[in-house]
């Protein structure tokens, strides 16, 4: 069954047609891709999906139910979690606090218990640490929980946005263009990496990337769109072979076209 | 304690309740609020009409004038915490202006632009004391909490926070009233203390002295918050030797302070039981590095 839906997806800014007329869905427990040109419409989607933008027309269902009229933080609380393309971690905060804070469903105390140093507090706030402990070693980050996230390195930053997303305990998680910045064996690792948390925590994952190659050994399905139109989908290797994805990727020449 | 000395420290704990507010709504929350003084203005004239035409007990006043300022929260807060940054600063702004023109223009009721005198001065020393303690004790287990942390990704990130489920209008809410409380309350304790209120007094001017308490101590530090409020409000006194220049003097040191450290006195340094043993254990760590140091020249 699909987790994620989208129905004729549409997104205009004035006269741009980020988005137009987007369908696709993603079974659940499967990895796949978004991928096109700069410019594609790519975070667009993300954007919609995640209730930063509101559509202009479409429809898009998670488990059946529509997203469509939802704030942001209902959207994540229902079990979206992603990441963004330029990291937006807390920059203030400690590496420790920045997945604490997304752990909501490890703490329930109220904002009355928060004024107050309950017992029951007490116990959830350790508990929280605990949790969030297990997450950061996961990503091999536990030695550096009390720095401030804004003195880690550009390596480090991206796989503690990917470890606060965990933390939310979702099922779906959305990650954008999660190998921006890295060399190729970064980027392997970092392929293998997102395949075991997929495994490890049962999810379903939905990744935009830019570059194809990355993308191929590892996804079940992809689309492609550009300007805003889907141009293609089906395997990776359906899709590499595709004389439109090629012709969006490396342009025709005037002779041809 | 001689009434003088008892006098700056009341005035100290009047403008760490409403500093305290402040730090959690601006510091904390990243709602940068110019308007402080319009609920202290509410505290003080709710608590006052209380006390004077219904003869009500202070403690009673006190709580009403806070609870005033929370209420008048909640619908200003509605559209205006929507805003984004320097629009909701002025919108704070012109709502503090819009109280003390009502209050002006409600002559019948405040006195208009004359006051209202001959307020009985209840505010003593030891009650003040112990609810400012208690207010800051409040505070700091709030902002250590999970729902302090809220506010803080609401600060640093209000996208990010939103994408991992925090409802960033809600905490920016929760904020502002908690901020009206503590300003409604000091404003009722101003008004106890110095048994005399008009509209002037909650000007720009005094919500301008506020904010600057905030950032003068550390935007992330109740700590802080709480030292600037003692340091800014001694400071004047301490100037007085400085006669007509007194005011002078002050702007330079809020000058001096925020060129040399912008990020405040404290910055995000917290007085708990784990700084100080933080700062014991660097402390002994110098010294060994010092005694050491001693030691080699001696061998030499």
């Amino acid at each position: 069954m699909a987790i994620l839906e989208f129905n004729g997806l549409s997104k205009f800014f004035g006269g741009v047609k980020a988005v137009d007329g987007f369908s696709y869905y993603v079974p659940e427990g499967n990895l796949n891709a978004i991928i096109g040109p700069n410019g594609a419409g790519k975070t667009t989607i993300f954007n919609l999906i995640t209730g930063v933008y509101a559509p202009t027309d479409g429809d898009i269902t998670f488990h059946g139910e529509s997203l469509i009229g939802k704030k942001a933080h209902e959207i994540a609380s229902i079990g979206i979690a992603r990441t963004f393309q330029n990291i937006r971690l807390f920059p203030e905060f400690s590496v420790l606090d920045n997945v604490r804070t997304a752990a909501h469903q490890r703490a329930d105390y109220s904002v009355l218990e928060g004024l107050f140093p309950t017992r029951r507090r007490k116990k959830q706030e350790q508990e929280l640490t605990d949790y969030a402990y297990k997450l950061l070693e996961l990503v091999d980050l536990a030695d550096r929980a009390k720095e401030l996230s804004k003195n880690l390195p550009y390596g480090h930053q991206r796989r503690l946005e990917i470890a606060r997303a965990l933390a939310l305990e979702p099922k779906l998680l959305l990650l954008d263009e999660p190998a921006a910045g890295m060399n190729p064996d970064e980027t392997a690792d970092l392929m293998e990496f997102i395949q075991q948390i997929k495994e490890k925590f049962n999810l379903t994952i939905l990744l935009i990337e830019h570059h194809m190659e990355v993308v191929m050994g590892l996804c079940d399905d992809i689309v492609v769109i550009d300007f805003g139109k889907t141009i293609s989908r089906g395997t990776p290797d359906e899709v590499q072979s595709d004389p439109l994805v090629i012709e969006a990727y490396l342009g025709v020449g005037e002779d041809e076209a | 304690m001689s009434g003088y000395y008892s006098g700056i420290i009341i005035l100290t704990c009047i403008n760490l309740l409403a500093v305290l507010g402040l730090s959690l709504l601006t510091g904390f929350t990243g709602s940068f609020c110019f308007g402080q003084a319009g609920f202290m203005a509410v505290g003080a004239y709710v608590s006052t009409l209380l006390t004077m035409n219904y003869a009500a007990p202070f403690p009673l006043a006190l709580f009403a004038g806070g609870l005033a300022g929370l209420l008048v929260s909640i619908p200003l807060g509605y559209p205006t915490l929507r805003l984004k940054g320097d629009y909701f600063a002025i919108a704070t702004l012109g709502f503090a202006e819009a109280m003390r023109l009502i209050i002006e223009n409600l002559e019948k009721i405040t006195g208009g632009s004359r006051g209202i005198p001959g307020i009985p001065t209840h505010t003593n020393l030891p009650l003040i004391l112990v609810v400012t303690f208690f207010f800051v004790w409040l505070v700091r287990n709030y902002v250590s909490s999970r729902h302090g942390r809220n506010c803080v990704a609401v600060r640093e990130d209000e996208l990010a926070a939103e994408a991992i489920a925090v409802d960033t209008f809600r905490y920016k809410q929760i904020s502002f009233a908690i901020n009206g409380f503590l300003g409604g309350l000091s404003g009722a304790f101003l008004a106890h203390y110095v048994g005399f209120i008009q509209p002037s007094m909650f000007g720009i001017p005094q919500s301008t002295q506020l904010i600057v308490m905030v950032i003068f101590g550390g935007m992330h530090s109740i700590t802080g918050a709480v030292l600037a409020a003692i340091i800014l409000t001694a400071l004047p006194e301490v100037l007085r030797a400085a006669d007509a220049w007194r005011l002078v003097a002050y702007g330079a040191v809020v000058v001096l302070i925020m060129i040399i450290r912008p990020e405040g006195l404290l910055g995000s340094w917290e007085l708990s039981k784990d700084s100080l043993q933080d700062l014991w254990s660097k402390l002994q760590a110098r010294l060994n590095q010092y005694k050491e140091q001693r030691l080699a020249k001696a061998k030499e």
